[in-house]
């Protein structure tokens, strides 16, 4: 058979030179707009101090509370030598306690989208399985994870398996529940084409209904990520010894309300650049889904 | 059944085939008491109204449905669930966007189990007889609509199947695309060798393609008449005798349209 010619030749390529120019643009726009939306946030703030609405011990303003930022580290030294003052220790200090926290909540997100996304494989695949597990896992599923810390507790102690149980918790059920609603989603025409090439029901799982969730089940942990920050703060708090919420802890004890204001700033900045990490992650994985989809700043 | 016995036994044969669905309304009846023998090589085209239940009948050959009444053969055996002997083509695009245009063309036979190397050869030869060569590492959305049909019947063709089944394969193409893509199908049907069943709602291009146009009632489908085409290819559609039959079967879709029309009219 002689080849025919392409009726509609492929998209003409834009010049890479042209796209890189309208990114850098766009580029350039969003970083005003975060510069903007920042400053009027933290001018509105420096403006209440100013004028003697914001009392500075109770809401200081940034300027005071990101001050003193070696006083600050210091608070994260976990060094029970009272009067054992050292700037580089504290800031490796404060460096350890963000490690410490960011480990958890990667760990937890691990183990959970793994667990959930296998679970509702597991239910779709083996339908004896789905009935007997299905049920006791809906009626779960809305138990708050604060809920669970008590139990956390109880079967882990203290330490780092608590709070990542904690992670895992705030995950698991909603994970589990929609990969099968997303299983349940799957195109018909995407099954309906293995079939007719002749697909096991394995290798239907495998080529077909895995990828095809894949992209809205990470959409799904990107919005769980914020939760899994929230809870992990929590288990902090209450007992695991070390991290950023053990310092929110702190802060509120001593009645410091400086070091509670920095610490929810480096608690909002590691978040975010978790989503940024994650979103990167997203693209690469799933190159497959446009970037319009993945959500942009 | 209006046609002449053939010595050859007929690759696809449906018997007395219906499909019924139960809804909260009631019993539906798609299609009832289907008759049709489809020879080898044999180029068919079901013509009938929206809801008559043409595509019904091609998934219920594809074994993608399965039927209340009747039997379905292919080749001699029974069709009782998916095979590779029939492909199917699907009208809106249906390659896995996960997966390179090369990967998609050989799917089916890495299901099989071929290796990779192997499926990447296949894959250039088959996306070279269907004007894609270059298109083997590119993205399914990288890929105009009517390319990607041509992925489509190239991956079809890559288990060699006996008969292709296309379900109204270029409704969402440009009349330009459209009529181009006409004319590459008869050339994989000549070159493939397999039967064509093909499923279209457009009287010219059941004339364009088919050797016999099955002309679908409304609701429930039955066969209301076969009509044969003896044009010679290529057929050139401002021929007198190309305007004869195209008059023929919108006589005969009329009365079914305006049936189909007053059945939704009265449902809704």
């Amino acid at each position: 058979m002689k080849a025919l010619p392409l009726s509609a030749g492929a998209l003409p390529a834009v010049a890479s030179t042209t796209v890189r120019r309208v990114r850098s643009v766009r580029g350039v726009a969003v970083a005003f707009w975060w510069v903007l939306s920042i400053g009027c946030f933290a001018g509105l703030w420096e403006a209440a101090w100013a004028v003697g609405w914001a009392d500075p011990l109770l809401l200081p303003p940034p300027h005071i509370f990101l001050a003193h930022f070696s006083d600050q580290a210091q608070a994260f030294s976990s060094s029970d030598v009272i009067g054992e003052v050292s700037t580089d220790s504290a800031y490796l200090a404060l460096l350890t306690t963000i490690v410490a926290s960011s480990l958890r909540v990667i760990a937890g997100l691990a183990l959970g989208f793994t667990c959930s996304v296998g679970m509702g494989l597991l239910i779709r695949y083996f339908k004896p399985f789905g009935n007997i597990t299905l049920p006791t896992i809906t009626l779960l599923a809305p138990i708050s994870p604060i809920a669970w810390l008590p139990v956390a507790i109880f079967i882990f102690g203290i330490g780092n398996p608590p709070a990542i149980f904690m992670v895992f918790i705030s995950l698991f059920f909603v994970m589990t529940l929609s990969t099968i609603s997303q299983i349940d989603a799957v195109s018909r025409t995407y099954l309906n084409v293995g079939a007719i090439m002749g697909a096991s029901r394995r290798q239907l799982f495998l080529h077909v209904i895995i990828p095809a969730i894949l992209p809205s089940l990470f959409m799904t942990l990107r919005m769980n990520l914020f939760g899994a920050w929230m809870v992990v703060l929590v288990a902090e708090a209450t007992g695991v010894g070390s991290g950023l919420g053990q310092i929110v802890m702190l802060a509120r004890n001593t009645f410091n309300s400086s070091l509670s204001f920095f610490t929810m700033t480096l608690i909002g900045l590691v978040g975010f650049l978790f989503d940024v990490a994650l979103r990167q992650i997203q693209n690469r994985v799933l190159f497959w889904v446009p970037p319009s989809a993945v959500g942009r700043l | 059944m209006d046609r002449p016995l053939s010595a050859k036994p007929p690759l696809i044969a449906c018997r007395g085939v219906g499909k019924r669905w139960e809804t909260a309304g009631g019993t539906v009846t798609a299609l009832d008491g289907i008759d049709l023998l489809v020879d080898r090589r044999e180029f068919v085209v079901f013509l009938g109204p929206s809801g008559c239940g043409k595509s019904t009948l091609l998934y219920l050959i594809a074994g993608l449905e399965q039927l209340t009444s009747g039997t379905i053969s292919s080749g001699g055996a029974e069709v009782t669930g998916p095979g590779t002997d029939r492909g199917l083509i699907f009208q809106e695009s249906s390659l896995f966007p996960w997966m390179s245009v090369g990967e998609n063309v050989t799917f089916g036979l890495k299901l099989r189990g071929m290796g990779t190397d192997e499926r990447r050869s296949l894959a250039a030869d088959l996306l070279r007889k269907v004007g894609l060569a270059d298109a083997a590492d590119k993205r399914p959305d990288q890929l105009s609509g009517g390319m990607r049909q041509r992925a489509a019947m190239a991956r079809a063709l890559a288990l060699r199947p006996e008969v292709l089944l296309l379900d109204e394969p270029f409704a969402a193409l440009d009349v330009q695309t459209r009529s181009k893509m006409q004319d590459f199908l008869i050339e994989v049907w000549r070159e493939s060798g397999a039967s064509m069943l093909f499923v279209t709602h457009h009287i010219d291009e059941a004339v364009g393609l088919a050797d016999r146009v099955v002309v679908f009632t409304a609701r429930p489908g039955r066969i209301k008449s076969i009509v044969p085409v003896d044009l010679p290819r290529p057929r050139d559609p401002r021929s007198p005798a190309f305007h004869a039959l195209s008059d023929h079967l919108t006589d005969l879709l009329r009365d079914e349209v305006d049936r189909a029309f007053a059945e939704q009219e009265r449902v809704a």
